[in-house]
């Protein structure tokens, strides 16, 4: 072996740690058949924590480049791969007793889970447009087979059909747009095409690479459910099983969310008066869009799928922003948000009665005086959710929206801030359910322990985020100083 | 008359449209949608390939074998799905997708 290639497999071992992982628990799947199931979760969960010690090695390095050139390991990368595995490695343990449940405890969920997280850290580490593609499919092929996990449920199943639609039609103009780009610039390499595309000639780009990034971001808009890209979203979340909605809710959106901010800083970054009002308008529609379409649902699923295309809308004001403090602010508001996201789920996840899953908003009424804990950790969430001080979520929203006014962007700001007052009263109104309707009836016991402990832990965070505010921010002013250029 | 680039490029268009179109407009049947996919991916593989001839460069040819090769493995698992839910519901028209909506 010469030592380019170990050095560049040296490089990918988390990712490597992933693919071995994931092929060997499938054997062991093969073998053993379905009685693996519970032991193939838990093995998937020590995978996943193997991966993410290999992430943290070499931290605070320059970045480094590997595979000639189409493989990137910088702390962006180490960050967002340490968010993508968290999320991961907590939704497989919740998942064990729902699943369980639903008559659905296969060991195939546990490889899945760790195949689709496979092609989120290749989609991170992506640096080149071959690279983004084929991590993108390899996470998205295997989230549409989760999507379908019940597969004798007609609501899981159409929920799996239409995210392969739509995911297939984001996939065709991504790479409609790659093509493009590749075209009119002669590269795919994210390094040369910022050299190519960076020192302009007064003329500005080519039409065909201006239409290319259109198209670019059209595609990468749909993976993070962006509006108008956005219409997948709420069908999916609620057809999908509960704990594979929270998995969607939390690693995909935070990978293609690197993804989109990676593309959009490092090759395409001096074409950002190009981009920019393409990313304003995604993040205005989306934060009206969360705010007021979620008003009349009913539907817990579905409120929350609103509520994140609408916090992807508040993500996106940082990265219209951009420099520095735009991409600290979008690294904040993602490891907020999945933390927030997270326990919802898990409250979802937590509620049963007679059996049955508690879906509705009007099921929730008399929460406070059954399961005060429960209730108490919900609404803490949902006020989070909404941006109230000093939970988490305010500090959040606070450095994408400064970073959005020091950019010069105050218009966006405001109306943000006035989404964000819209959009408390859907959160507000669940509280109301809880804590002044009247009791629908207990709910059933027990809770089990790992959905208790992520929603413990969870709401913790969120309630106590404000006292060390400090290493989140530090870590992720880091991670988006190896960024910059 | 010569054939060159621009043609390649406008018969990817017009493929590519002729597949979102074929998503969206079609009422009838979810295979046909599958067939809509595989077009546009298609279109994008002239598309590479024609560029790739143009510039003399070989990328955008090991860009269509990738796209290739994962466009098989995506029909695979769209195929799959389809088979579970034509189980579940006994129909593959595509207004009868309708379980959610709001």
């Amino acid at each position: 072996m010469t030592a380019a290639l170990s050095n560049d497999l040296v490089l990918a071992i988390p990712e490597l740690i992933l693919a071995i992982g994931a092929m060997a628990l499938l054997l062991l799947g093969a073998f053993r058949g379905e009685g693996a199931a519970g032991l193939v979760n838990w093995a998937a969960v020590g995978v996943l924590a193997l991966a993410a010690w290999a992430t943290l090695a070499g931290t605070g390095e320059a970045p480094r480049l590997a595979f000639s050139r189409l493989f990137v390991v910088d702390d962006f990368a180490r960050f967002m791969k340490l968010l993508v595995l968290l999320g991961a490695a907590l939704t497989l343990p919740m998942a064990r007793s729902f699943m369980a449940r639903a008559g659905a405890e296969r060991f195939e969920f546990g490889v899945l889970v760790l195949l689709a997280t496979l092609g989120m850290l290749v989609m991170i580490s992506a640096n080149d447009l071959i690279t983004l593609y084929v991590g993108l499919e390899l996470q998205s092929l295997a989230l549409y087979v989760l999507a379908a996990f019940l597969r004798d449920d007609a609501k899981s199943t159409e929920a799996g059909l239409k995210y392969f639609v739509l995911g297939a039609l984001s996939s065709g103009m991504l790479l409609y747009g790659a093509s493009l780009i590749y075209g009119f610039s002669g590269t795919t390499n994210f390094v040369d095409l910022a050299a190519t595309l960076g020192h302009g000639d007064g003329t500005g780009p080519a039409i065909g690479v201006v239409v290319g990034i259109v198209f670019l971001s059209a595609g990468l808009a749909f993976k993070v459910s962006a509006v108008p890209f956005h219409m997948w979203t709420p069908d999916v979340y609620e057809g999908a099983p509960t704990p594979v909605t929270a998995f969607f809710a939390a690693a995909p959106k935070v990978a293609a969310m690197a993804l989109f901010v990676r593309t959009m800083i490092s090759p395409l970054g001096d074409l950002a008066p190009q981009w920019q009002q393409i990313i304003v308008f995604m993040a205005v529609a989306s934060m009206l869009l969360g705010a007021f379409a979620a008003i009349g649902q009913s539907n817990l699923k579905r409120l929350l799928a609103y509520s994140s295309i609408g916090h992807v809308g508040y993500a996106l004001v940082g990265l219209a922003a951009g420099g520095l403090q735009g991409v600290r602010g979008v690294l904040v508001y993602m490891a907020i948000y999945m933390v927030m996201t997270l326990g919802s789920f898990g409250c979802l996840l937590a509620m049963r009665r007679g059996g049955q899953m508690v879906e509705r908003v009007d099921e929730l009424g008399g929460l406070s005086r059954t399961n005060p804990m429960l209730a108490f950790v919900l609404a803490a969430l949902m006020f989070s959710l909404a941006g109230i001080p000093p939970l988490a979520g305010f500090f959040a929203k606070y450095f994408v929206f400064v970073a959005a006014i020091d950019a010069g962007l105050v218009v966006l700001s405001v109306i943000g801030m006035l989404a964000s007052v819209v959009s408390g009263f859907y959160y507000l109104r669940v509280v109301k359910v809880m804590y002044f309707d009247d009791a629908v009836g207990p709910l059933d016991r027990p809770i089990p322990l790992p959905v208790r402990l992520v929603v413990t832990a969870s709401g913790l965070l969120t309630v106590l985020y404000f006292i060390v505010p400090a290493p989140l921010l530090v870590s992720a002013e880091a991670a988006a100083k190896s960024l910059m250029p | 008359m010569t054939i060159g680039l621009g043609h390649y490029l406008t018969v990817a268009a017009i493929l590519f449209t002729l597949g979102i179109f074929g998503i969206f407009l079609n009422r009838k049947n979810v295979i046909i949608i599958l067939m809509s996919i595989e077009l546009m991916l298609l279109a994008v593989n002239l598309n590479l390939v024609a560029f790739s001839a143009a510039l003399g460069d070989l990328a955008g040819q090991v860009f269509a074998l990738l796209i290739l090769t994962v466009a098989a493995g995506e029909a695979a698992i769209g195929l799959a799905i389809l088979v579970v839910y034509i189980r579940n519901r006994g129909t593959i028209a595509v207004e009868d997708i309708n379980l959610m909506k709001g």
